[in-house]
């Protein structure tokens, strides 16, 4: 099997929200932390506002792995990128490192600021007993031992995020892309899926 | 007492009385720099499938559970649900 990933088809995002509001419920994520968020980009400029969901990407070569000074991430058989809480200092380095703030920290503390780090865990918990209230109660729920898939992608109502196997979600979307000839445009097309086929022509002077 | 078994007992204590200053190793032994160091995960294959679900992986076959995602995956492509 290859690595587990999100996938999130900007063309089709409404930012609804619906995904946020998944992860919270399904994790009952504490006050202040957002495990997922839905970025805007030329928000009202008809015909140019994108949206896109955002989380841990689960990186293959995760930048917060390199930087935490007490080594608490660790990456599972399926590619999914944990952490275990009880090592963690809370320090902030891996929300420095990650280019997409998935890490978060609890500002309901006592103390304020910086309790211990909370992210994505691509709803398959974390180092607990599978399923335990331990488990539940530190990192979320754990779907993937249950054999589903996160509730954010499959909550999402115009299944603009997709989640799972890397190699799976990418034929569903360079399928998806051929079917309404427009994506393949975007940076990178050329280098992920090789020249387009079909309706899907790259845009002229486009990077691909 | 002789001036030399004076020296020797003086000696002793001072060697003694360093000890104090001497510093256990902190980290654990097993530390190694770059490694996760938190409690080993399970995988999810290792879990009985939920009882009231329709999931029919075998407990322990990663196959299998991967199979059941993979559908699961696929669930995510209307393309292909549409007209079934």
């Amino acid at each position: 099997m290859a690595r587990m990933k999100f996938l999130c088809d900007a063309e089709r995002c409404i930012e609804c929200n619906g995904c946020v509001t998944a992860c919270k419920n399904e994790n009952e994520v504490p006050w202040g932390v957002n495990r997922r968020r839905v970025v805007t980009i030329n928000d009202g400029v008809i015909g140019a506002e994108k949206s896109i969901s955002v989380a841990c990407m689960h990186c293959s070569d995760a930048p917060c792995m390199a930087v935490c000074p007490v080594d608490c991430f660790y990456r599972t058989e399926d590619g999914v990128v944990l952490h275990d809480k009880d090592l963690c200092i809370g320090c902030g380095y891996c929300f420095y490192a990650c280019p997409f703030g998935a890490p978060q920290f609890p500002q309901a503390g006592a103390f304020g600021l910086r309790g211990k780090m909370d992210k994505c865990t691509f709803c398959s918990g974390g180092p607990e007993p599978d399923r335990s209230e331990a488990e539940f109660k530190k990192y979320g729920r754990n779907r993937l031992s249950e054999g589903k898939l996160p509730a954010c992608a499959e909550m999402c109502s115009t299944k603009a995020l997709l989640g799972g196997d890397g190699d799976v979600i990418a034929d569903i979307y360079r399928q998806r892309v051929t079917v309404r000839g427009k994506g393949s445009e975007v940076w990178g097309w050329g280098t992920a899926y090789g020249k387009p086929a079909g309706g899907a022509q790259p845009a002229a002077g486009s990077k691909s | 007492m002789s001036a030399r078994t004076v020296v020797a007992v003086l000696a002793a204590l001072g060697l003694a009385a360093l000890a104090g200053c001497g510093e256990r190793p902190q980290a654990e032994a097993t530390y190694k720099q770059g490694k996760y160091q938190g409690k080993p995960d399970t995988r999810p294959w290792d879990n009985a499938p939920l009882a009231y679900g329709n999931d029919k992986w075998t407990q322990g076959n990663k196959t299998t559970w991967e199979d059941e995602l993979k559908g699961r995956t696929l669930n995510q492509n209307e393309n292909t649900r549409i007209g079934q």
